[in-house]
C-alpha cells in the first residue's frame, strides 16, 4: 500500500504535536551529552540528525531490559500471586534507521512462534514505526548483506527519505502509517515523480556477503573448531554486543525475594555469558568462549533463518561499535562466507 | 614499531614464549584490537600507538591463552602493575610471563617480577595530573550533586558486565552477581540494582585496581565507572598505605588481618 508524498521538514513540529494530541508518546533519537539516545523530544529541533546510528537499539520499546512478570507474597501456607497489568502506551518511534525497523520482524518471529508473548504483542500492537533512510554509513554497517538496505521499507509504517535540506519523501506503507499521516493530512503534498530521486540520496553500503546463501552452508562449518577459536580468542565474554543488538531476544527469568515477598523478573541475557548455559549440575555444554561465539553466529545466520524464516541480524553494526575488543561481526561473517569458495 | 616486532619475533622464534599478546589494527583508523602473535608472520601485524589502551593482561588468565604456553604481554605501566597484582594474588608464577614494556617507542623486555618492580620503581607512581585534577573536581562538588551525578550515570547501566569482562582484576570464576541463592545483588537494571552492582564491584577492587581505565573504555554507555575505582584507590592509599601493583610483596588492604589493626571491630 505504498503511497509517496512530500513532507516539509519544517512541518515536523506540527506533525509531532498532532501525534501528542492523539495520545501518542513519541520516542526519537535525541542528543544527550556525547550520545544519541531514544527519548521524548521536547521540540522537533531536539531530534538528532547527522548521526550514523544510535549506540543502543530501540528494542527496549517492545522488549525492555527487564519486565516484572508477577509479584508473590507468602502468608504462612498461603501464597498470593499477582500479575501486573500489561502497560502498552501508544508509541510512535520516530527517526529510527531502516535496519531498526526491519529488526522488529525478527523479534516478532521469536516472541510469537509458539505461544505469543502477551507483553510483546501488546507493545508491538501499539507501536508505529516512522523510520528515516540512511544517507551515510560507516565501516560497521552491513544491512545490504542481510537483505536490508539504506532505503529499505521493511518493517516501517512510514519511511522518510531526506531529498534535500528541506524535504522528505514520505512513503506511507501500512494502515498504522496511514493513521499517523492522517493526523495532519495537510502536511503531505503529492510527490509528483520525486520518488524517483530517492535512490540518489541513499548511502552506498557495500555488500560484504550474501546472508541467504551463507545460511545454506553455514551448518557445515559447525565443526571447524579452529576457526571459531581463532575468531573468538579476543572475545571477553561480556554482554555488550547482545544488549545493544536490535534482534537479540534472549532473557533470563529470576525471582527476587525479600523475606516472604518478591517479584519474578525476566531480564536481558546473552549467549556470550558463561552462565547462559551453565546447568545446575555444574556441567556447561558450551564450556569455552569459542562455543559461545559459534552459537551467536549460528543462531543469527543459520538457526533463525532456518526455523523462523527471518534473518537474525539486520546489519546495523552496533555490536561491532560497542565491542570493547573490536569483534567485528560483518568482518567475521565475511571471513566465514569466504571459506566456502 | 619495528623494535616491537623484532623483539616479538626473536621471542617467538627463539622459543622463549609461544604467544605475544599485543595490538593490531582494528575496524577503523582509530580502533585497535588485541592480537595474539604466535609466529614471526603474526608478529608483523603488531602495532602500538596512542589508542592502544586496553589492558591486555586480562588475557593471561584465560584458559585458551594459558593453553598456548608461555606468553609475552605488551603494555605500559598499568599493564605491568597488573602483573605484580596478579603475583600478589597468586594468579601467575614468576617467570611464566614476559612483559614488553613500551615507552617512547622503546621496548624493554622484563622477564621477572623483580624486573617489573624495578622498572616501575623508576617511574612516577599514583595518579596522573589529569586524573588527579578530575577527581578533585568531583570531590569539590557537594554530596547532593555527586549523588545526583552518580544516580543519573548509573541509571544508564545496562548490566552487560563489559566492565567486569575487560577488567584484569575481575577474574572471579563466579561473580557475586551470578549467585542467586541467596541473591546478593539485584538483577534488574534499575537504579537500585545498578547502584548496588557498581558499588559492589568498586569495593571489591578497592586497593587492587591499577587504574588502567579498561572498565570505562569498555562501557557501551560511556559511564566513567573508573572514577569510583580511582577514589577508592586513593582511599586505600590513605587508610592502609596500599598502592596496588608496585610490589609483589604488597598486601592488599581488604584481605589482610593484623592483630594490631587500627579498627577495633576486627580485633
Amino acid at each position: 500500500m505504498s503511497e509517496s508524498s512530500i513532507l516539509q521538514r519544517a512541518s515536523l513540529g506540527a506533525w509531532l504535536e498532532a501525534m501528542g494530541r492523539a495520545g501518542q508518546r513519541v520516542l526519537a533519537p535525541v542528543r544527550e551529552a556525547d550520545r544519541v539516545v531514544f527519548a521524548t523530544p521536547s521540540a522537533p529541533d531536539q531530534i538528532a540528525t547527522g548521526f550514523v546510528q544510535t549506540p543502543a537499539s530501540a528494542k527496549a520499546v517492545v522488549f525492555p531490559p527487564y519486565d516484572e512478570m508477577l509479584r508473590f507474597r507468602a502468608n504462612g501456607e498461603d501464597v498470593h500471586v499477582e500479575e501486573p497489568s500489561i502497560a502498552a502506551e501508544p508509541t510512535v518511534l520516530f527517526g529510527v534507521r531502516p535496519c531498526d525497523a526491519a529488526s522488529f520482524a525478527t523479534l516478532r518471529a521469536v516472541f510469537t512462534w509458539d505461544s505469543p508473548d502477551a507483553w510483546f504483542e501488546a507493545r508491538m500492537a501499539s507501536l508505529t514505526v516512522i523510520s528515516v533512510s540512511c544517507t551515510q554509513c560507516d565501516e560497521y554497517c552491513f544491512c545490504t548483506s542481510v537483505g536490508g538496505g539504506p532505503g529499505s521499507t521493511q518493517g516501517s509504517d512510514i519511511l522518510l527519505t531526506p531529498l534535500d535540506d528541506r524535504r522528505w519523501l514520505a512513503e506511507v506503507l501500512t494502515e498504522k502509517g496511514q493513521a499517523a499521516a492522517a493526523l495532519a493530512p495537510q502536511l503531505f503534498a503529492p510527490a509528483n515523480g520525486e520518488a524517483a530521486n530517492k535512490e540518489k540520496v541513499l548511502a552506498h553500503v557495500p555488500v560484504r556477503f550474501e546472508a541467504k546463501e551463507f545460511a545454506q552452508w553455514l551448518p557445515s562449518l559447525f565443526d571447524r573448531t579452529d576457526v571459531w577459536k581463532e575468531q573468538s580468542l579476543r572475545c571477553l565474554g561480556c554482554g555488550a554486543c547482545a544488549f545493544v543488538c536490535p534482534t537479540c531476544s534472549c532473557f533470563d527469568i529470576q525471582d527476587e525475594r525479600v523475606r516472604d515477598q518478591g517479584t519474578r523478573l525476566r531480564c536481558w541475557d546473552s549467549c556470550g555469558f558463561r552462565l547462559f548455559t551453565l546447568h545446575a549440575s555444574g556441567h556447561n555444554p558450551r564450556h569455552v568462549q569459542s562455543e559461545r561465539w559459534r552459537q551467536r553466529v549460528m543462531h543469527k545466520f543459520s538457526y533463525q533463518p532456518e526455523r523462523l524464516g527471518v534473518t537474525g541480524c539486520v546489519g546495523c553494526g552496533r555490536c561491532s561499535r560497542a565491542c570493547p575488543v573490536d569483534m567485528n561481526l560483518g568482518e567475521h561473517v565475511r571471513m566465514l562466507s569466504e571459506m566456502s569458495v | 614499531m619495528e623494535l616491537l616486532r623484532d623483539k616479538a619475533k626473536s621471542l617467538l622464534t627463539g622459543g622463549a614464549v609461544q604467544v605475544v599478546i599485543g595490538y593490531a589494527a582494528g575496524s577503523a583508523t582509530d580502533r585497535f584490537r588485541p592480537h595474539f602473535a604466535r609466529s614471526a608472520d603474526d608478529a608483523d601485524r603488531l602495532i602500538f600507538g596512542e589508542g592502544c589502551r586496553q589492558n591486555l593482561a586480562v588475557y593471561l588468565l584465560k584458559p585458551e591463552v594459558r593453553a598456548m604456553g608461555k606468553a609475552a604481554v605488551v603494555g605500559g605501566p598499568t599493564t605491568l602493575r597488573t602483573l605484580l597484582q596478579y603475583a600478589v594474588e597468586n594468579q601467575i608464577a614468576d617467570g611464566l610471563v614476559v612483559a614488553l614494556a613500551l615507552e617512547d617507542g622503546r621496548v624493554e623486555e622484563l622477564t621477572s617480577f623483580a624486573a617489573v618492580e624495578e622498572y616501575l620503581a623508576q617511574r612516577p607512581h599514583g595518579l596522573s595530573d589529569g586524573d588527579r585534577a578530575e577527581l578533585e573536581q568531583h570531590a569539590a562538588r557537594s554530596q547532593k550533586d555527586r549523588w545526583a551525578y552518580w544516580s543519573a550515570e548509573l541509571a544508564r547501566c545496562i548490566r552487560c558486565y563489559a566492565c567486569r569482562a575487560a577488567c584484569p582484576l575481575c577474574y572471579c570464576e563466579q561473580c557475586i552477581t551470578e549467585n542467586n541463592q541467596p541473591q546478593w545483588v539485584p538483577v534488574a537494571s534499575d537504579a537500585f540494582g545498578n547502584l548496588e552492582w557498581n558499588v559492589v564491584r568498586a569495593m571489591h577492587l578497592a586497593g587492587r585496581c591499577v587504574n588502567c581505565g579498561s572498565c570505562a573504555a569498555a562501557c557501551p554507555e560511556n559511564i566513567r565507572i573508573d572514577l569510583l575505582n580511582q577514589v577508592l584507590a586513593q582511599e586505600a592509599m590513605t587508610q592502609f598505605g596500599a598502592e596496588a601493583g608496585y610490589s609483589v610483596r604488597k598486601e592488599y588492604a581488604l584481605s589482610v588481618f593484623k592483630p594490631d589493626d587500627k579498627e577495633t571491630f576486627i580485633r
